[in-house]
């Protein structure tokens, strides 16, 4: 940048001579693009007709500015909404906290069965994240399915954000119960790093039914039928959901790279 | 405004063919629409023709890395799509219009390009310009920041159009685009289509045979998920010329195409 244009090129410039080749021209607009001095000089030699096409111009830009639209303001709460939640989740989201809620009142009516909070805590994630992956319930799922960010990064996201929403409830359930948290929190952790690396093998959606059909045809239907409380939520069960918990959330990070894949 | 080139964009391109496919096979579903079929395309427009069912959309799906192809291989912008680490990187120089353009109702025009955008990674700082842009493109500018829900067929249609050029696309995969513009419209679409494909891929499916006369510089003929014919649309209005069932030559032509190979079949 130490070489001001020489005179002799800008005048050729500013005429147009074809003499210029596509290179020197290159470099003269390089230069122009960096150095306020070479664009004064230019400003000074250049042609009458020219000046005043960039006068009308100017004037015709001014005109846009106070005519034209007003800029909009952005909305940043509302690009972090749509950069996390999915709006086609909001009904299933409400119909799990309603479920919970539901459980949570039969079980204070019959202390005696089963807890249906327990039963219900283990796949209460999964019908979100099947939804949240599925070509039927993701209106913009063709657009949304080749993009970059597509796969891991938003099912990730969108698991986030189904668990931030699925746990309070239970939360609050499993403390009014007064039943100790590893017997709600950890088998929903270990369901949903289970459903994301069976997914990345058969699909997110295939994986939450056939993981969350297992948990109701083998646990809660016979729990429902016979009444008997199931060992897997006994208090005693603890240690094992702590090892199934922890080997899926380490199983699910070492074959996160299987949802790239998928297309 | 003055905008620096990046090094990026000035990286020479390595890759002779855009897109090329070698025996691609795409099922939809359990059927087998793209079944072998040989493909190269280069920069310009070219128009995809075929009768319904010939497995058009199935193959838009497939080069948009929607679909996985079944068998074959396939190539977009020198990469394999079956390379799972090529993919991310890859996906942010593509742009899909889908034949059935589905959108969340409560985003705004702008908030729907951008977030296309973002889903494409675009550099952050350069999104709020490149949608703007887009959004003048296809002349939305005034409905900027209406809700999707509150537009009409063809305009919904032009802000997929929009979505799909916003990260100024190496490979450009439109399917039927023209549906629902009116034919003022059509027009406008065709000078843009014409740009786009001066440094791009553009590939433009579509059922309108004067559409591809119009605007494309290659035609692509497919039928029954195979490639009948490729070559200029001056060489199909030629051929149009010497008979065929049809409105215009360029669709005696097609026909005429479509017709020949049925019977060698
Ligand atoms: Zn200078």
């Amino acid at each position: 940048m130490t070489n001001h244009i020489p005179a002799a090129s800008l005048a050729a410039y500013t005429t147009g001579d074809p003499a210029l080749d596509d290179t020197a021209v290159w470099t003269i607009e390089v230069h122009l693009e960096n150095c306020p001095d070479c664009r004064a000089q230019l400003a000074a030699v250049a042609p009458e007709p020219l000046t005043a096409l960039l006068d009308d111009v100017q004037v015709m830009i001014d005109r846009g500015v106070r005519t034209g639209p007003e800029p909009v303001r952005r909305r940043a709460w509302r690009r972090l909404a749509h950069r996390w939640a999915m709006w086609s989740l909001i009904p299933w989201l409400v119909t799990i906290v309603a479920a919970v809620l539901a459980a949570f009142a039969l079980d204070r009516s019959f202390p005696e069965r089963p807890s249906l909070v327990l039963l219900l805590a283990p796949v209460a994630p999964l019908a979100g994240m099947a939804s949240a992956w599925s070509r039927r319930t993701d209106p913009g799922w063709e657009i949304t399915a080749g993009t970059s960010r597509a796969g891991l990064e938003l099912l990730l996201r969108r698991t986030a954000v189904i668990l931030a929403v699925v746990l309070p409830p239970l939360a609050l359930a499993g403390w009014r119960l007064g039943t100790t948290p590893a017997l709600w929190l950890l088998p929903a952790l270990t369901f949903t790093a289970a459903t994301l690396l069976l997914g990345g093998r058969i699909g997110v959606v295939r994986a939450a039914a056939v993981l969350g059909g297992s948990w109701f045809l083998v646990v809660v239907a016979p729990a429902l039928v016979t009444a008997d409380m199931p060992a897997l939520i006994e208090p005693s069960s603890t240690p094992g959901w702590v090892v199934a918990a922890v080997v899926g959330a380490a199983l699910a990070i070492w074959r996160v790279d299987d949802h790239r894949r998928n297309a | 405004m003055v905008r620096m080139v990046t090094d990026t964009e000035l990286r020479p391109s390595t890759t002779a063919w855009p897109v090329e496919t070698e025996q691609l096979r795409v099922k939809a579903g359990r059927h087998l629409a793209v079944d072998g079929l040989d493909l190269r395309l280069g920069v310009g427009v070219h128009g995809l023709l075929g009768p319904n069912g010939a497995g058009k959309t199935t193959l838009m799906r497939a080069l948009s890395t929607v679909e996985r192809p079944s068998g074959g291989r396939l190539r977009l912008l020198g990469e394999d799509v079956t390379n799972g680490r090529a993919l991310r990187p890859l996906r942010s120089r593509l742009g899909y219009l889908p034949q059935h353009f589905g959108f969340y109702p409560r985003f705004t025009v702008r908030e729907y390009v951008e977030y296309v955008a973002w889903l494409r990674e675009m550099p952050r700082a350069d999104i709020p310009e490149a949608v703007q842009r887009a959004v003048e493109r296809v002349g939305l500018t005034d409905r900027a920041d209406s809700r999707l829900k509150a537009l009409s067929g063809g305009m919904l249609r032009r802000v997929g159009i929009a979505q799909a050029i916003v990260n100024g696309p190496a490979v450009l995969l439109l399917d039927e685009p023209t549906v629902g513009l009116d034919p003022e419209q059509r027009v406008e679409f065709r000078t843009l289509l014409r740009e786009l494909g001066q440094d791009s891929c553009v590939l433009v499916s579509t059922h309108l045979v004067e559409d591809v006369v119009a605007a494309c510089s290659d035609v692509v003929l497919v039928d029954k998920g195979r490639l009948v014919w490729q070559g200029v649309p001056a060489d199909l209005t030629r051929l149009g010329e010497q008979g065929g069932v049809g409105d215009s030559a360029a669709e005696r032509g097609y026909s005429t195409l479509l017709a020949n190979h049925r019977s060698a079949a």
